[in-house]
Formats: C-alpha cells, structure tokens, sequence
C-alpha cells in the first residue's frame, strides 16, 4: 500500500474581500511509495507546500480525497493518528519549538499521545541520537544555530515514531551549512530506518539524491521522474521559473557545440567524470 | 545589549536548594510569606532570620547577588519605614516641625523594613533555584485538583511555559526590528515623552503582527505533534517528592507553627 | 577609484567582562570603492553580520575606526543618526519591518525621519518604488495585503528612498525562488548603474556573488581572508574551502577537471567560460597536459 495517495485533489483559499479565490490545487494524482525519498520541487505560489499540507490533514481537500495508509485524512476519528504516522517540519525553526530545554521540545509529541514516561526517555535519547544532536539534549533550543534547530525538529517529529515526515520548506531559512545538516539528516533516516521522507523546495541541488521528483506549476503535477529525468528538461524547467544546476547547464551547452556527453550528470563528480571520458 | 536580561535571574546549579522538587519551595515560600506576616514577638523573627540564613546556605547564592536583588525595591522600602515611622500613633519621643516620632514608631518601620526584605529575598531564592519551566511544573501540579472545579490548569500552565519560551526569541526580535528602524533614521532614545512613544510604533507593530503569526505557526505545529489538549497526556519528567522534601516542608510547617504560638 | 569607506583595525567584543566575551571581528581591515559593487561572503559567525552593522553606525567599535569619505563616523557621536542616511542598510528577511498603513507610507519612513519636503520625499517614494519593482498602483495598498516578495521589496524600497552613497544588502534574496532571486538581483544591478550608488552584497551563496560583483571580499572568523575580482578570488578554489567555504559549481567541476589532467585555466567561474575551454579542448583534440 503506498504511504500517501491523492485522488484528484483540489484545494482553493478563499480570497480576501474583493478578491477572487486562489485555486492552489487543481487536480493532483500522485501516489508515494513507502520508504522513497521524494523531492516535491516549485516556484512559489506552484502549490508545493499547499500540497505538503495535505498529506497530514493541516488543510483538508476542497475536492477529492487524500490517504494516508488507507486512512482518508478528511476523517476526524482518525485524525491523530493520521498525524502520528505523517510528522511534519516546517520552515521556520523558531516557530516548532514549544519548550525551554531540548528534551522536553522533543518529548512533547510522546506526551500528546500518553506514552508512559520511561518510554518517552527512551524515545527522546534515540531521536537525538538519530540526528546527531544528543549532546545538547540538556540545552536551550533558542541558542542553538538554524540547523540544528531544525535536527531537534525533526527529533521532535522522531519521537512520535512516524511512517513518514515531511519537510515543509524546512531548509528555506538556513544557510548552506545548515541546509546540508538537514539533508544528511533526513537521507540517513531514509536510509537507516526506512522513513518515507518528502522535501519540499525550491532548491534544485537538494534533489540530486532523491529517488523520485514531482515538479508542481500552477497547481498541477508537470513533471515526475527521477531526477536524472527530470533535470534534463532544461527548457521546460527554465520557463516556469526553476534553475538548473550548473552542472546540467554546462552539459547542454557541451552538448550544443557537437559534443557527445549525456546530459543528466547532474551530481560535480559525475559531470566531471563524463566530461574527462569524453575529452580524453 | 537587551539579551542580557535573564528572566527571574535562574542560577542554573547542583545545590540542595535545586534539587528540591519545585513544589516544595512553592509551598515552603507561602508558608515562609504567611508566617512573616504573623510573626509579633522577637524570637519568631529571629526565627525567620535564621530560616531564610539557612535557605541562603543550601542554595548557595552570593550575598552580592543577594542584595542586588533588593536593589529594585529599596525605594519601596525606605517609603514604607519611613511612612511607618511617621505616622504610627503611640508614645511620642520626639518632634520637629510636623513629624512625630513614636516608640511605637520605631518598631512597626523595623518590623515592617524586615519583612519586606526577608520578603524579596525568600522569593528571590525561589526564582535563583528554579527555573521557570520546573516553576510551572510545579504549579500546575500543585493546582490540579482545581481541575475538579473546572479550572483550566493545563491550558493556563502551557500558556505560561509558552510564553517563557519565547521571551529570549521576543526579545531578539525586537533588538532586530530596533536596528532596522534605526537604519532608517528611527530615534528611540531622544524627544520628549510624547515623541518617544510615537516612536515605539514601528517597532511594536511589527512585533505584534510577528506574534500573531508565530502563535499560528506555533498552533499549526503542536497540533502536527498530535496536541489535543490534556486528556491523555503524560510527562517526561514526573515530579517526585523525596524524603529531602518532607523534612523541609517539615520544617517550614514547624517554623510557622512556633511564630503563631509565639503571638 | 577612491575609496567611500574604509574599515581600519576594526574589533568588536560582545560581552566584555561576562563569561560570555566574544570577539566576532578582530583587527579587520578593509576598503569600499565608491561606485563599485561590492561583494561580501562568509560563514555563519564569520562577522559579517557585525562587520556590516559598523558601516551604518549601528554598533560602536570596541577598538578601530570606521571612515565614511575619508572622517571618523564616531568624532561626534550625537551626529551618528546622519550616517544612517548615507549607508543605507537593509537586513535580511527586511519584510518583518513593515509596519505603515500603506506601501507609501512605509517607503516614505526613511526620507521623512531625514526631514525632507513633502514633494521631495514624493519624488523619492515614487523612483524607489520602481527602482524595487514595485508598480505603482501598489503604493496605495497595506503592506501586509502583499505576497513575501513583494514586502520584500517595499523595505529595500524603503532604504533606497533614502538615496544613500551605499547601499548595503545582507542577502537580499535569502527565501527566494529562483526566478525571484534573477528579478531582485536584476533590479539591484540596474539601480547600481543607473545611479551609480556603492553597492555592497552580502552572500552566503557563491553562485550569486560570482555573477554580480565586481570585486569580492571573504570574511573567516572573524578576519578578512582575502578579496580581490571574482576571477582572482575563484581561483584559490582551495583555499576557500578548507576554511570551510562554497565554491560555485562551475569552480568545483574546473577543479575535478584539472586533477584528471585537462588544462583548464585556474580562474574558471562561470558555465559560458568553462564550456568555451572545453570546446576549444575539443576541437583542438581532446588531451592537453
């Protein structure tokens, strides 16, 4: 059974007075398989992070439906549960964190869901320990820079036991040191304990490990591949406002003059790799 | 520049004040204040003086600190004593001009001078040896059965530990908000009253609608963590009291017992 | 070119006598050309934020000086407020500063503080608002009516109105798409050659400095590692990352390139560039080293 599956799903914010609707969604099919790294990937205002929060009953469908295991997220019995299952980390890091010191932050999810309390010390160590932050399980969050912010975030979401996590823009705020502590935190998990893990960005480079990209414009689904697929559409990625990486770039250009080099070497060491074996 | 303040001056520490169950020091601080104000005779302040020497001791505070944390409320003080000095009927000792002083006088302003600094410094104690998170522990624990009477404890205690979480986050925002204004020409610190309060508009405005926004960020992401209220909820750190707490209740229980037989 | 500013021997302590000292800038030196576009790169906790808060007055040097056309901006400390108009600083996520009734409004804080006329601070409003993009039929509306980017350029606006000798941007288009981050930066460009004003851009992402500047300077802990032209600065690949740096993609690739033997020039920093000398490779047959 796949993790999470849309049916036709639309949603629209109503408008301000004097202003039409804003129809963020306008049809989306998509199923994610359980245990994929999927990269969600558009402009602002494309629906992306309207979609993300769909996958965990935060905004409910104005048309068609979303499941999660089975459940249909319209369904308020199941709603907790629901989002036991889906945990999400949002943008700003500031904004997730409800306690003074690390660890009660991360016991807070266990707490909601009455997890007796040698349990919740159990989980909240092994979280930390997933993402490399027990050594300031004692701490301030406050204090601590904006990635590792986010790592106690996703803690947070760890200590719920979760089938998947969804990272909402969760690099956005961050800087390159920070974005790369995220990302190797949520690929280890993907990697190590199987967690469904769907990011959420506009950056094309944080996609070139996922296993599958969904390219959102204007409310629909435009592309879906691997990134190799993916990124190869230079054109069309250009045009509804992403850039490239400049390894893909260089390659088209290469590729322009007469060269036989394939274009979807989207990583530096690849690129690098295909160019020497054509040149020597 | 304003991230120095520290709210209620928590000293985080290893002491035996700290390690305290934070009820304890919640019910040994009203026990202390009640029987500050029902002490009359000498020996129960002598009582209380020794008390709050003792408590300095287990919580190991510097007597620096200590009076620093007078500071704010010597004025009120020397109001008061002198307020008291003046104005209490009895058997007059001296006069000039139009103030009289009493022997009666002279007691009520030292009595009153005493309390109110064994006052501040017993709180004071209890804000040094508990942080704010074990604070509203504490309280809400100790107020749960209000709960009986509809009371909502868990609602006004996450509030609370909310509310402390965010000042240091509040507090650099405004520091941010103050510099950009300023970049801008923003003059906080010069004019008269009327100018300087104008002046605070560009930099409460956005420091509300940030607040708004962040309380709906914050509510978003609490519920993600499947928050539901109270019902069900466990906690990571269980209060418990140890024997160390019982002897010191104990005590605080003995102390207030001697001061009213003493009346 | 002459210099419009010149940092000399700057150090800046927090925390002096707590337990908590720090010195984020130590003994920094540096230049600022007047009408180049300057660009700024360093880590988290390298001093650029502190650094950048010397230029406009905000903070006080523990030691050092800071010079604004060749004078001390601290000889008479009461007259600092007017170095704030001169060095317009606009800090990053600048949107959370809105807080006027209109966009107008807003934008028209600065010039007002300066004390202008009510038609010369028309005259500003109007052009800073286009110089950011911003249409006019805006000018009217709540600042908080508008989308993220379009706040955002009200309070770069609302600096620019201000019309400083230099503009000083603290990643400007941090949170930004793609295409927003082109849009933005393509209007900063085209307010520095219009006007002429010393621009100064502070990065974290190299890719962005690389196609911008004229001239780069890199800040590590709290010293100034080293500055010269995007060509010069790229061209130490090596260096830029052991101190723990980014270096633009194009850079890395050029580098993989020249350990596997090609002859690829040092200072390679953009995809034309390195495509150019990969095709010239190529026709003049392949292997070269």
């Amino acid at each position: 059974m796949e993790m999470i599956k849309t049916q036709d799903l639309t949603f629209t914010y109503p408008g301000a007075e004097g202003e039409g609707n804003t129809r963020a969604l306008r049809g989306v099919d998509i199923e994610i398989e359980r245990g994929s790294f999927v990269v969600v990937l558009g402009h602002n205002g494309s629906g992306k992070s309207t979609l993300a929060k769909t996958f965990n009953a935060v905004l409910l469908p104005s048309g068609g439906k979303v499941y999660v295991e089975g459940m249909d997220t319209a369904d308020e019995a199941l709603l907790l549960e629901i989002r036991r299952r889906v945990g999400m980390v949002f943008q700003n890091p500031d904004n997730q964190i409800v306690a003074n010191v690390v660890e009660e932050d991360v016991a807070f999810a266990p707490e909601n869901l009455g997890v007796p309390s040698a349990e919740i010390r159990k989980r909240v160590d092994d979280a930390l320990e997933a993402v490399g932050m027990s050594k300031f399980v004692k701490h301030a969050p406050h204090l601590l820079s904006g990635g590792q912010k986010q790592r106690i975030a996703i803690a947070g979401v760890l200590a719920m036991k979760p089938e998947c996590i969804v990272l909402d823009e969760a690099t956005a705020m961050l800087d390159p040191v920070g974005r790369r502590e995220v990302l190797a935190a949520v690929e280890k998990l993907n990697r190590e304990q199987g967690i469904t893990v769907v990011l959420i960005t506009h950056h094309m480079n944080e996609a070139e490990h996922a296993d599958r990209v969904i390219v959102m414009n204007d409310g629909i689904v435009m592309m879906d591949g691997t990134p190799r697929e993916v990124f190869t559409r230079k054109k069309e990625l250009e045009n509804i406002g992403l850039a490239v990486p400049d390894t893909v770039s260089l390659l088209f250009s290469l590729r322009e003059a007469g060269m036989d080099v394939p274009v979807d070497a989207i990583t530096v060491e690849e690129c690098a790799d295909v160019i020497l074996k054509n040149l020597t | 520049m304003l991230k120095d303040i520290t709210l209620g001056q928590y000293f985080p520490g290893d002491t035996l004040a700290h390690k305290l169950d934070p009820r304890t020091k919640l019910l040994v601080t009203v026990l202390y204040v009640v029987a500050l104000f029902t002490a009359k005779s000498y020996i129960a302040y002598g009582l209380l003086i020794l008390t709050l020497v003792l408590a300095v001791r287990i919580s190991h505070v510097g007597a620096k600190a200590l009076f620093k944390g007078l500071k704010p409320v010597l004025f009120i003080i020397a109001f008061t004593a002198l307020l008291n000095l003046f104005y209490t009927p009895g058997t007059e000792l001296c006069r000039f001009w139009i103030f009289r002083i009493t022997v009666e006088g002279i007691r009520a302003a030292i009595t009153m001078m005493l309390r109110i600094t064994l006052l501040i410094m017993g709180t004071f104690l209890l804000t040094y040896t508990t942080s704010p998170i074990r604070l509203t522990d504490g309280l809400e624990s100790l107020l749960n059965p209000l709960k009986k009477i509809r009371v909502p404890v868990h609602e006004l205690a996450m509030m609370m530990s909310i509310a402390l979480r965010f000042i240091p986050t509040l507090i650099e925002e405004t520091d941010k908000i103050m510099s950009a204004q300023k970049a801008r020409g923003a003059d906080f610190e010069t004019g008269s009253l009327m100018q300087r309060a104008k002046a605070l508009v560009p930099l409460l405005v956005p420091l509300f609608v940030s607040a708004f926004r962040r309380a709906d960020e914050l509510a978003t992401a609490m519920e993600c963590r499947c928050y539901h209220g109270d019902e069900g909820r466990t906690k990571l750190n269980v209060l418990h009291y140890q024997t160390r707490d019982y002897l010191v209740l104990g005590y605080y229980l003995a102390v207030v017992v001697v001061v009213i037989v003493l009346r | 070119m002459e210099e419009i500013i010149r940092v000399e021997n700057l150090t800046h302590t927090y925390g002096e006598g707590t337990p908590f000292c720090r010195s984020a800038v130590q003994d920094m030196s540096l230049a600022i050309r007047r009408g180049e576009f300057l660009g700024i790169i360093g880590h988290t906790g390298s001093g650029k934020s502190t650094l950048i808060q010397h230029l406009n007055g905000l903070l006080k040097p523990t030691s050092g000086r800071i010079l604004l056309g060749g004078e001390d901006i601290w000889a008479d400390p009461k007259k600092i407020r007017s170095v704030r108009f001169r060095v317009g600083l606009v800090f990053q996520y600048p949107e959370y500063q809105l807080f006027e009734e209109t966009v107008y409004r807003d934008i028209a804080f600065g010039p007002t503080n300066m004390g202008l006329s009510r038609d010369e601070i028309d005259r500003r409003v109007r052009e800073a608002a286009r110089f950011a993009g911003l249409s006019e039929d805006l000018l009217e509306k709540s600042p908080f009516a508008l989308s993220g980017g379009q706040k955002r350029r009200v309070a770069i606006a609302g600096v620019i109105a201000m019309e400083p000798e230099v503009l000083v941007l603290d990643e400007p288009s941090a949170g930004l798409d793609p295409q927003g981050r082109e849009e933005l930066l393509a209007n900063i460009r085209a307010y520095h050659r219009e006007r002429g004003t010393t621009v100064v851009l502070v990065s974290h992402s190299m890719e962005e400095i690389a196609k911008n500047v004229d001239r780069i300077i890199v800040l590590s802990d709290s010293h100034v590692l080293m500055s010269g032209t995007p060509r010069e600065v790229f061209a130490r690949g090596d260096e830029l990352m052991s101190a723990g740096l980014d270096v633009p993609q194009v850079t890395r690739v050029a580098m993989k390139l020249r350990e596997g033997g090609l002859a690829i020039s040092p200072d390679v920093y953009t995809v034309d560039e390195l495509s150019a000398e990969l095709i010239a490779l190529k026709r003049g047959g392949g292997r070269a080293c």
